[in-house]
């Protein structure tokens, strides 16, 4: 993009570490993406998306501030969006998917530390990425004592973070608490950013919003058709892409794509061997650049056909945000309670989740489903093993995958990837 | 005729097989060049089966350096070939513990001799091959002798770490405050047998129960595993460092 580096350098990054992380994403993504074969022609415009990642989005970002308009920075699926474009600002979700940052948070973060957290901070203190840089607050939420701390180093030394306090459970006078917390962040916004939220606007907002849960819900099930017309790596980038791009015109190539993905389902046409198994990933948040277990199983043979995660269905499978009440204090209840529908592991008891995953990958016909946890992700972690005796009960295959963000475990990954898909192969042969 | 080359961290291994019995088998290090310990390999398993390469039908690939390995039709992962091969020798085996150069797992096999189930270690070396000679170095005795000077402890020590750094800062504390060698050796083969054995519990213990892989063939850590699980290991009549290869063999002659 033309006036990209003015921009970046106006914005204080980092220039020479920028083309260098750029210059990596850049060649992951060509071999991760590129080298796919039969992809739908409504990919195209996420690869131009991601092609210009720090460019034409942060651009976007940095008008709608010289216009008056706010830019707030979020970490988790739990930030009502609705809110904040209710108050003329935009939301993005923000980087922590590479370990290209780790080094500019080693000094300030234990060394185990989830790699999510890790990046983030890194990409904040490094000043790497042009969407912090561009954002004029951040908000954070207590879904893990590990973000929940560092959102206090984020604001005390690098970014004025806010704070909505996620509750534990789910019961009356937790979702009165939350209810009290949406309340908070309207007035939050509506502070900052200078403007009544009217329910004129708010409920325009939530139609915004919903209708971008509704592009993505198309999208997904369209994967449960045999065979996929999408490959996995495809269908989580679109996801992954949810989170920061503008999301009327997202919507709109999102349908799109899938239009095009119903012809091909018509025509029984696939992007992999109706025979390929079907795997289901579920378990913790994929953030770009991280393609690394999608990849290892769309190139073992396999294909990815649901995501059980926070970049994934948990993102916008829950039931829309009622449209119904025309009022702000209506309006506000029904966004909350849409919001602590999540099925999230930081919740006690937290048994809808489990219940959710064995209905998924029977709706997605799943063969097999690797539970995903991230380092040192302890509620999701510690979550496997009732997710383990709910599938075993159901005789659908299981393996659980830890990792982070770096590539020297591909190796290892890659054999119990594998040597799951021949223990299924041999499953189907009895 | 068939043949299996399982291409591990620290050796390669090939088996031929022939009418179904085990014509040839063969053992190289691979250290610094997996490629060449495959092509030697399977020469040298070739020349003691007394046949020549071009007789082979199906060749199949295991072990971490699979990929590497050129000339094999197929790759499987050493998963399955342990299970094959272990299979193959004692029906009745159900569970399998595996410990090679890098990486340790255990595997449950169906009554059919499929894999049920199976877990690894991830990304570290603990509970491996290399844990044991990274710990013969620091005690400095040979690795071969490990198993027999441990068996005369009668106090063996106990080790919190499994972490093969930890561990041997741990090994040089201990030396250093007097403590015998045999104990120590027997202390590092019970926290081997506690590592990996809480992955059998996991998957839950079922028997017979094979212990597979180079560090089987430690008398040491197989009596530590005995006594931490409960139950004797199944004989089986094959060097432990080869059941790889020969599944490897087995399964190209399936396909």
């Amino acid at each position: 993009m033309e006036g990209e580096r003015e921009m970046w350098e106006a914005l204080g990054i980092d220039l020479k570490r920028n083309d260098e992380f750029l210059e990596a994403a850049g060649k992951i993504y060509g071999d991760v993406y590129m080298k796919q074969s039969n992809r739908p022609k409504g990919m195209d415009f996420f690869d131009f998306v991601m092609s210009e990642v720090h460019s034409i989005r942060p651009k976007e970002m940095v008008d709608h501030r010289k216009k008056g308009g706010k830019v707030v920075g979020t970490f988790c699926v739990y930030v009502p969006d609705e809110i904040v474009f209710a108050a003329n600002g935009i939301s993005v979700g923000l980087c922590c998917g590479s370990d290209f940052s780790f080094s500019d948070a080693d000094d300030i973060l234990p060394a185990n530390l989830c790699p999510l957290i890790k990046s983030g901070m890194g990409f904040k203190k490094g000043m790497l990425s042009p969407y912090f840089e561009a954002c004029d607050f951040l908000v954070g939420e207590t879904t893990c004592d590990g973000k929940k701390k560092a959102y206090e180093i984020l604001d005390n030394f690098y970014m004025p973070t806010y704070i909505m306090e996620v509750p534990h459970k789910k019961d009356l006078e937790q979702r009165k608490l939350w209810l009290k917390e949406v309340e908070l962040f309207k007035e939050k916004m509506e502070k900052e950013a200078g403007v009544e939220i009217t329910a004129e606007a708010l409920g325009e907002k939530i139609k915004l919003i919903n209708a971008r849960r509704k592009a993505l819900q198309r999208l997904y099930n369209l994967r449960k058709n045999s065979p996929p017309p999408i490959s996995g790596k495809d269908a989580l980038l679109v996801s992954q892409i949810a989170f920061y791009d503008d999301p009327e015109r997202f919507t709109s190539k999102v349908n799109e794509l899938c239009n095009e993905l119903d012809e091909r389902v018509k025509n029984g046409e696939g992007v992999m061997e109706p025979t390929s198994p079907r795997i289901m990933v579920s378990g913790c948040p994929m953030v770009v650049p991280n393609w690394k277990l999608h990849n290892i199983v769309e190139t073992s043979g396999a294909i990815v056909v649901c995501e059980e995660t926070c970049t994934g269905t948990r993102y916008f499978d829950t039931p829309c945000v009622d449209e119904t009440p025309t009022d702000i204090k209506g309006q506000l209840e029904a966004i909350a309670d849409r919001y602590l529908n999540i099925k999230c592991s930081c919740f006690t008891p937290n048994d809808d989740r489990v219940e959710q995953i064995v209905e998924y990958a029977k709706e997605y016909k799943a063969e097999g489903v690797i539970y995903y946890t991230l380092q040192f992700c302890l509620a999701y972690n510690v979550e496997y093993e009732k997710v383990k005796r709910a599938l075993n009960k159901e005789g659908i295959p299981l393996i659980k995958i830890e990792t982070d963000y770096s590539q020297e475990d591909i190796g290892q990954l890659r054999t119990r990837v594998e040597g799951f898909l021949e223990r299924i192969a041999s499953n189907n042969e009895l | 005729m068939f043949a299996g080359i399982d291409i591990g961290s620290l050796f390669t291994k090939a088996v031929v097989l022939k009418d179904g019995e085990i014509a040839g088998l063969s053992r190289i290090s691979s250290r610094t060049d997996p490629k060449r310990g495959c092509e030697q390999a399977l020469e040298e398993a070739v020349t003691k089966a007394g046949c020549n390469n071009v007789n082979i039908k199906c060749i199949v690939a295991t072990g971490y350096g699979r990929r590497s390995c050129s000339f094999a039709d197929k790759n499987v992962t050493e998963l399955t070939c342990h299970a094959t091969g272990a299979y193959y020798l004692n029906p009745n085996i159900r569970t399998i513990i595996d410990i090679g150069g890098q990486d340790s797992k255990v595997i449950k096999l169906d009554g059919k001799g499929n894999m049920a189930d199976f877990m690894m270690n991830d990304k570290c070396a603990a509970g491996t091959g290399r844990f044991l000679e990274v710990m013969a170095q620091a005690l400095e005795i040979g690795l071969d002798s490990m198993g027999e000077v441990s068996l005369t402890s009668d106090a063996p020590c106990s080790l919190s770490s499994t972490c093969t750094v930890f561990a041997e800062t741990e090994v040089i504390s201990l030396i250093a405050s007097g403590a015998d060698k045999e104990d120590i050796v027997a202390g590092l083969h019970m926290s081997i047998a506690k590592r990996v054995g809480s992955m059998v519990k996991s998957l839950g213990l079922q028997k017979e129960v094979a212990f597979t892989g180079g560090v089987a063939k430690n008398s040491g850590v197989k009596a530590a595993f005995e006594e931490f699980l409960g139950t004797k290991f199944a004989n089986i009549d094959e060097d432990p460092q080869i059941i790889g290869a020969l599944g490897a063999a087995l399964v190209a002659s399936k396909s």
